[in-house]
């Protein structure tokens, strides 16, 4: 395809490893905020190619690996009752929650649907007048818009039977999360592109000088991706600190304004509790008081969710970079894609996942 | 609401957020949503900076023994 096999090319990621190795000096640490980024990484065997001084870890950007336990519950308390039909991203499906997972509801004779776009699940409403609609609304701020605009087509053509189950998160927090906690070792990151296409990356320069960390916007092809550690390397070795941007065919620096101007119609920022990060203040979005009737939650009523996380899974810590995925004592043995004890074993976003299906350990 | 060919593929996409785009051109997809018209334009320039760099490399002594391909 056009604009992708070009940065596909073994000769270019070959070039650009090499002005790595002849940028480098010492050692640094770089994290790739977005799960996309961690696939490309790990399926096209980047990490073989980088100089050893070269530590890449894993950031928290897979949304259904950041998505509360007790938001996983809940989905399944609602897909449970009769009078739904829970629609949802295929990747969420198999995430387990306390006890069972979405795929467990449906397969005892629930109404749960995977939808490509939120956009069907709008349709399914339509189609559906005595049922009640869910979709489950998680993701970073490249789907949040998609997510606003099902909310708002629902209320322009007055469906009542439309929800959303709301567990959106944003990527500037935890970036701060990650660098204010004393066990910090990244020195520079990888920006996620498409997070960037829809919000630009001006949020990004005051945390760049806040925290004395180089940023680049960076894409999701294997010579995007060298090409960011490129540059975030060069930013490190000439003691500079700056935003750049590598993905430039796709990000402007004010990002996709009428998506943003439709988002803030929508939605506003809410404190957040990420899975095995904790809460992080502001670093999510819920429904305005003007679309709270569209609100799952105001309108189910699923009792108390004690959620129970399993005692092997060491998601969090891999979350925020301070383990690898094959260093869990579970990995490929009790969790695997098939059977997975935690989130990022399931989506293909996850970094347990793309160590299970890419990488010799 | 536009049609767009994914290598032969044709999907429906909501076009709301890329008002000036025009039928042949490049646009990046997420969830049913155009998110951006590709920017030829930038894309050249950074497929002209692979050329550039390859040439300037080929003066210089390559150490590119390992000979596998990218996994």
């Amino acid at each position: 395809m056009k604009y992708v096999d070009e940065y596909r090319s073994e000769s270019a990621a070959r070039r650009y490893a090499d002005i790595i190795h002849k940028t480098i000096t010492r050692s640094w640490t770089l994290m790739e905020i977005c799960g996309g980024q961690t696939h490309t990484i790990v399926k096209s065997g980047l990490e073989s190619l980088l100089p050893k001084e070269i530590s890449l870890v894993h950031g928290p950007g897979c949304p259904v690996c950041v998505t509360p336990l007790e938001m996983i519950d809940k989905a399944i308390a609602i897909a449970s009752q009769p009078e739904v039909i829970f629609t949802s991203f295929g990747d969420m499906m198999r995430v387990p929650g306390s006890h069972i997972d979405l795929l467990s509801v449906k397969a005892d004779g629930g109404s749960v649907r995977m939808v490509y776009s939120p956009l069907d699940a709008v349709k399914i409403a339509q189609q559906n007048p005595e049922k009640k609609v869910v979709f489950f609304a998680v993701g970073f701020e490249t789907t949040a818009p998609a997510n606003a605009m099902a909310v708002w087509q629902a209320k322009k053509l007055g469906l009542k039977n439309f929800s959303i189950l709301c567990s959106h998160v944003l990527v500037p927090p935890a970036m701060e999360a990650i660098l204010s906690s004393p066990e910090n070792q990244v020195q520079a990151f990888l920006a996620a592109g498409h997070v960037c296409t829809v919000m630009g990356f001006e949020e990004y320069i005051p945390i760049a000088k806040k925290y004395k960390v180089p940023i680049v916007v960076t894409g999701f092809e294997p010579v995007d991706i060298l090409q960011g550690i490129s540059m975030a390397v060069k930013q490190l070795e000439d003691g500079r600190v700056e935003v750049e941007n590598q993905y430039s065919r796709s990000v402007q620096r004010e990002g996709n304004q009428a998506a943003q101007k439709l988002l803030l119609e929508v939605f506003e920022t809410t404190d957040r509790a990420w899975r095995g990060i904790g809460e992080i203040p502001l670093s999510g979005y819920k429904l305005r008081a003007e679309y709270a009737e569209f609100d799952a939650e105001n309108i189910f009523d699923v009792g108390a969710v004690h959620a129970q996380e399993s005692s092997l899974c060491i998601a969090g810590i891999i979350l925020r970079g301070l383990k690898k995925p094959h260093e869990c004592s579970v990995f490929g043995t009790e969790c695997t894609p098939e059977h997975p004890v935690g989130a990022p074993m399931v989506s293909s976003e996850g970094a347990c996942a793309a160590y299970y299906h890419y990488r010799k350990v | 609401m536009g049609t767009v060919d994914f290598s032969g593929i044709r999907k429906s996409v909501c076009l709301d957020w890329v008002p000036d785009v025009k039928i042949g051109e490049y646009v990046i997809v997420h969830v049913g949503f155009a998110i951006s018209k590709v920017d030829e334009e930038e894309a050249q320039e950074t497929l002209k900076l692979f050329e550039q760099i390859s040439g300037s490399l080929d003066e210089l002594k390559y150490d590119g023994s390992e000979k596998s391909g990218l996994r």
